[in-house]
């Protein structure tokens, strides 16, 4: 229960981070809030040889706004995006699925970057960058690159991330007026992964019909799942719950094997997913036109 | 860097400052009990899931087995020894003690931190409210209604202290 030996270094900038990923080799690790990482450590299910702290990077904690949306420093902790009043104003949706993070002692430290960077499919983060379409930027020694959210989840803890790449950025485009947004999940215990979690955004037209709807899934896949046939499916409709219901049947029908395991069938996830897409969507809408009014 | 140096570690642990050496691997919670022998703070299931070593780091809860030692290093602990004054036990101690908010004890300094913080933050919260902080925090014993009752009644007394030592005539 104790970690395997590991070089440490703690640097000050993302330019001495990238340098020291280059020359600590394959087998270096970066250390962003370790929720995640140290129990691996601890259990030594990882060995790194060396550690690179990005704690003392102050340039990488950061919340921004930036034409109508936001751009966040991977540092930023989970505890701060609950609570910071330009995310909550900009994209609550990132305020509501960060609550859903493990717990307060967990939130303290625990990261925007390392959430994405470590990719569990269960994780909450992942799922909300899809629903608000993100871009992360990843930056390395030599320079640095743009990837959408959508082409960066490759599978269960797999990213579009290449060694010597750090993920230092997350950009969140601003959402059109008239939209609203919605985080629900069920878990058995607060605090536990959850079981399926949902992530809606409504977008209304004039007319008051939907003019895009964004729906990202967590739990239930082996990365997180934009549910691409639902949102297709919404685009033009009438915000009522015949419409709700229609998504939730394309979501259920894109799940092809959830997961399952002593917590919960594949079935039970299946129908968790619909029931959690009708809510959400619903919730999403409600708040889309209480934004108007 | 050699793989088996030190680092070199300024800590101030309630309110008490160390300087002392560490290996990279040692965690904030082996730091404690280890080489500060301050054992209060227990180490349960040593991978952040039990909340038996919650501490606070700047005034924040944080799991000290997810931690690394030298990751403390510039910063301010507090553990569970640090919560009773001057020989007298903290308001949250008397009343887990009197409520038997506790039995075989292993996970108390871990609820006792988490509850300290949450009455920082809320000096009046409701049963769910206390419920809810405490979801971190595993207990096999008391299946949690006497932490609960015990959290209440320290938050109660803490609130007529603090309304005590208000002078009157004032607002608070």
């Amino acid at each position: 229960m104790k970690p395997a030996r590991f070089r440490y270094f703690a640097p000050h900038t993302i330019t001495e981070a990238a340098q020291l990923l280059d020359e600590q080799g394959d087998e270096a690790r970066l250390l962003a809030g370790g929720q995640s990482l140290l129990p691996l450590l601890n259990l030594r299910l990882a060995r790194p040889s060396a550690l690179i702290d990005l704690n003392e990077i102050q340039a990488l904690a950061f919340i921004h706004p930036r034409n109508g949306g936001l751009v966040l420093g991977a540092l930023t902790r989970d505890a701060t995006l609950e609570r910071d009043p330009l995310v909550a104003a900009r994209q609550p949706l990132l305020a509501e699925a960060a609550h859903y993070v493990g717990h307060l002692a967990i939130r303290h430290r625990s990261t925007l970057g390392g959430s994405l960077a470590h990719a569990d499919p269960a994780a909450e983060l992942p799922a909300v960058m899809l629903a608000l379409d993100a871009a992360f930027t990843l930056q390395s020694s030599t320079g640095s690159r743009t990837v959408a959210a959508a082409a960066f989840f490759k599978g269960p803890f797999q990213t579009a991330l290449q060694h010597g790449e750090i993920l230092t950025e997350v950009h969140l485009p601003g959402l059109p007026p008239r939209s609203g947004s919605a985080f629900l999940e069920f878990a058995r215990r607060e605090g536990d992964y959850a079981l399926a979690g949902v992530a809606a955004v409504i977008c209304l037209a004039e007319d008051g019909t939907i003019a895009q709807a964004r729906l990202a899934l967590c739990s239930v896949a082996p990365t997180p799942l934009q549910a691409i046939a639902a949102e297709t499916v919404l685009r033009g409709r009438h915000p009522d719950n015949a419409a709700w219901q229609a998504a939730a049947e394309a979501v259920v029908d894109e799940l092809k094997e959830p997961p399952a395991d002593i917590h919960g069938s594949a079935e039970y996830r299946r129908h968790l997913a619909g029931v959690l897409t009708r809510r959400a969507l619903a919730r999403a809408a409600q708040r889309a036109e209480r934004s108007h009014s | 860097m050699m793989e088996d140096d030190f680092i070199p570690v300024r800590v101030s642990v309630n309110g008490v400052p160390h300087r002392l050496f560490v290996e990279p691997r040692r965690t904030l919670l082996d730091m404690l009990r280890e080489d500060l022998e301050l054992t209060g703070t227990n180490a349960g299931c040593e991978h952040g899931s039990c909340g038996a070593c919650t501490v606070l780091l700047d005034g924040q809860s944080v799991r000290a087995c997810l931690l690394l030692a030298v990751q403390a290093n510039g910063h301010e602990v507090m553990t569970v020894e640090g919560l009773a004054l001057h020989g007298r036990m903290h308001p949250l101690q008397e009343a887990f003690w009197e409520k038997q908010g506790l039995q075989c004890g292993f996970c108390t300094p871990g609820m006792l931190m988490t509850a300290y913080e949450l009455l920082q933050q809320n000096p009046d919260p409701g049963e769910e409210e206390i419920r809810s902080a405490l979801s971190g925090n595993l207990c096999r014993c008391t299946g949690y209604q006497h932490i609960v009752e015990a959290i209440r009644l320290a938050a109660q007394r803490l609130r007529e202290e603090a309304e005590a030592a208000t002078p009157s005539g004032t607002t608070a």
